[in-house]
């Protein structure tokens, strides 16, 4: 018995311990709740636990081993992080990349948007309960690998793009397979449309819950989809133009409310967009080398810049410094869409209840090779 | 002598091994039906299409080391699968399978017992079982299980009093609490229940699913949340018996469900005499088809639907299907006098 009777009636906040072996924080995230009941009073976000010094590492590898090391951070959007290093350090070079080569990797860079977003829709799905989503999402997804695996051989770190083009040109008929691919994911939205958007208990888990507003997302730094659900019309791709964007045409889906349904919404309609650019580069694929003339060994001049590229999950930059006599960058610093998207999670889960949290781990889609680098 | 207590052993015997046996292969049926709709193919290396699976597991689970985790109450922490499961296996001793038939140029009904307050009996006897549930999820001195419990029990207790509800509706109908009774109340009405009752139908479906901890209300073992809710910490063979007691259930409900509103044993439509050539096939094959529709039911929604969450499944409890179980109860109340 304690000391005093009344103890026995006090109510005190749990505090829960989620992660990092839980099953749906998506890897290796460890969130500390203190529940009052069920409601999520705080939350304290722990990361690290995958922490491998990728910046560090890169500033000891030359310049084209990093490519690779790049493919380690996004795992299930390998090619848009080899085509963010290799573009900034092009862009550090002055380098012109040959026209095939731009479109080429355009196009690989919306086929994983795609698989990405496969995977985030499969396993966000799962979290709230719908089993059957997830793997009809990386039924689909399979397909997307296959076709990188035909490009790249590899099907998950593709080490796909060099610094000044593409290692090789497109394999014969992959024109006609993307697009078959294009077709099946079409069709297959439908299906996972019917199994969601209109459910009664899929629209009353997701609206309205983790609402976060324009002002507040801008503030936070948050971007992509998620920036965009909360009716921030911003993307890298309209914005500040990189690969073949430029020349294509396609629409920047924003939600209003900024809710997990409407972050849901804004990525089923990037399926679609993603599918309309993925048409458009191979119709405008243009005929020429793939690979640049940079010189055997790369040394960007003295310097340093910013670049920044769309990937799923965001703005994705990379930033390099390179004193022009290493081989190897000087400072070589990552601005993870993950990770700047994970401070949201604190504010989006107060007050909502345990069920709420792994919905909204899922809806900022973050993939923890990323956050922790 | 043999009428008091050999045909009752024995007809215990064939009901525990025959509940059991369901059990096991309905946990091979679930897995293989999930995989059909997600296009995977479930279990197939113990035996040919994974027939043998079940057996796998329970050898499994047998041999497993069994562990009480260091400060759990240990008598309680035993005890709980134990109040768990038996709830759910004597509940069918009063579910009649089918009508009497000659063996051996004996009489011999197809229930264990027929008593009078059938249906009160199945309510108080299923509603044991929380205990287990919530003295499980205290007893294990953890606290994802403890939430789990607590969710659990906060569940079963509000959608017991919705199902009760539609329990009275067909009480009224039949006149009677004996589950025999009632079968012979439809059979004399001519029809099955669901087409006089169908509100009360559905929401004894959806408090059924609830009850049972079943998608898309299954909170209480939420994975993607709680880890595997109040039974996180139970391994082996204890936790085998929670298993067990959830697809026990499962049947109970389905069962229970097709006594109360497809007519038990009878054929459909049993006063078409049309389709009397229906009448050939033997009542309890009726029931058992009617269970499995049943059962089929609940695999298809748990591979369909996404999960409630905690206070949404709260709020449809208290503020939809009891208040629409209790207008069904006056409807009908008011129809029995009035008609």
């Amino acid at each position: 018995m304690p000391q005093n009777p009344q103890s026995l009636f006090d109510t005190d906040e749990l505090v829960i311990n989620m992660g990092p072996q839980h099953p749906s924080t998506h890897g290796v995230l460890r969130v500390v709740l203190r529940l009052d009941g069920e409601r999520v009073v705080d939350a304290d976000v722990v990361i690290g636990y995958l922490h491998r010094g990728v910046e560090k590492l890169c500033e000891h590898r030359d310049w084209t081993q990093i490519v690779l090391i790049t493919d380690r951070m996004d795992y299930v959007a390998a090619a848009t992080n080899n085509l963010g290093y290799c573009e900034t350090v092009e862009k550090l070079m002055s380098f012109e990349v040959p026209r095939r080569a731009v479109y080429i990797r355009t196009l690989l860079s919306e086929l994983q948007r795609i698989a990405s977003h496969l995977v985030w829709l499969g396993s966000h799905a799962m979290d709230i309960g719908a089993v059957t989503v997830f793997l009809y999402c990386l039924r689909e997804r399979e397909l997307a690998l296959d076709l990188f695996e035909e490009y790249s051989g590899a099907r998950l770190t593709y080490n796909c793009m060099r610094v000044g083009g593409m290692p090789f040109d497109l394999p014969a008929g992959f024109d006609r397979k993307v697009r078959e691919f294009c077709d099946i994911v079409e069709e297959k939205l439908l299906e996972y449309e019917t199994l969601l958007t209109q459910n009664r208990i899929w629209l009353e888990r997701t609206r309205g819950v983790g609402v976060i507003s324009a002002a507040d997302a801008v503030a936070i730094g948050l971007s992509g989809p998620s920036l965009r659900a909360s009716g921030v019309l911003r993307d890298v791709r309209k914005d500040e133009p990189y690969a073949a964007y430029a020349d294509l045409e396609f629409d920047v889906p924003i939600g209003g409310a900024g809710d997990t349904y409407d972050r849901y919404l804004v990525r089923l309609e990037e399926f679609r967009q993603s599918t309309r650019i993925i048409r458009q580069v191979l119709d405008g694929m243009p005929e020429g080398p793939v690979m640049g003339k940079v010189p055997r060994l790369i040394k960007p001049p003295a310097g340093e810049t910013y670049h920044a590229i769309e990937s799923p999950k965001g703005e994705l930059g990379y930033f390099i410094v390179s004193d022009g006599k290493a081989l190897s960058p000087y400072r070589f610093r990552v601005r993870p869409p993950s990770f700047c998207n994970l401070q949201a999670l604190r504010q989006l889960v107060r007050g909502h209840l345990v069920a709420d949290v792994v919905a909204l781990i899922g809806t900022i889609d973050i993939v923890l090779g990323e956050v922790d680098r | 002598m043999i009428d008091s207590v050999l045909i009752p052993l024995f007809k215990i015997v064939i009901l525990l091994v025959g509940v059991l046996t369901a059990v096991a292969y309905m946990v091979l049926l679930e897995r293989k039906v999930q995989a059909w709709v997600q296009v995977r193919l479930g279990p197939m290396r113990v035996g040919p299409h994974g027939v043998l699976q079940p057996i796998a597991d329970v050898v499994k689970l047998i041999i497993k080391e069994d562990i009480t985790p260091a400060r759990a109450d240990r008598w309680v922490y035993t005890l709980a699968p134990i109040l768990v499961l038996v709830p759910a296996l004597i509940v069918f001793a009063v579910i009649p399978i089918g009508e009497s038939i000659t063996m051996f140029g004996r009489e011999v009904p197809l229930y264990l017992t027929d008593i009078n307050v059938g249906l009160l009996y199945i309510v108080s006897v299923s509603s044991v079982g929380v205990y287990g549930i919530i003295l499980g999820g205290w007893a294990s001195n953890s606290k994802y299980p403890l939430l789990g419990a607590l969710r659990a029990s906060a569940q079963l207790v509000s959608y017991e009093v919705a199902v009760t509800m539609t329990l009275v509706s067909l009480i009224l109908m039949a006149g009677t609490l004996s589950m025999v009774g009632i079968v012979e109340a439809q059979r004399e009405a001519g029809l099955w229940y669901i087409f006089v009752q169908p509100v009360a139908f559905v929401i004894f479906l959806i408090g059924g699913l609830a009850e049972t901890n079943r998608a898309p209300f299954d909170m209480p073992e939420a994975e993607s949340e709680l880890v595997a809710g109040f039974h996180t910490e139970y391994s082996g063979i204890r936790f085998a018996l929670f298993f067990l007691a959830e697809y026990a259930n499962m049947i109970v409900v389905s069962a229970v469900a097709t006594t109360l509103f497809l007519g038990g044993w009878l054929r459909p439509f049993p006063n078409v005499a049309v389709l009397a050539p229906l009448g050939l096939v033997p009542g309890w094959a009726w029931f058992l088809l009617k269970t499995f529709l049943f059962l089929y039911f609940f695999l298809q929604v748990r591979a369909t639907l996404p999960r409630y969450r905690y206070d949404q499944l709260m709020r449809l409890g208290w503020k939809v299907l009891i208040p629409l179980a209790i207008a069904n109860l006056f409807v009908t109340g008011a129809a029995r006098v009035l008609l």
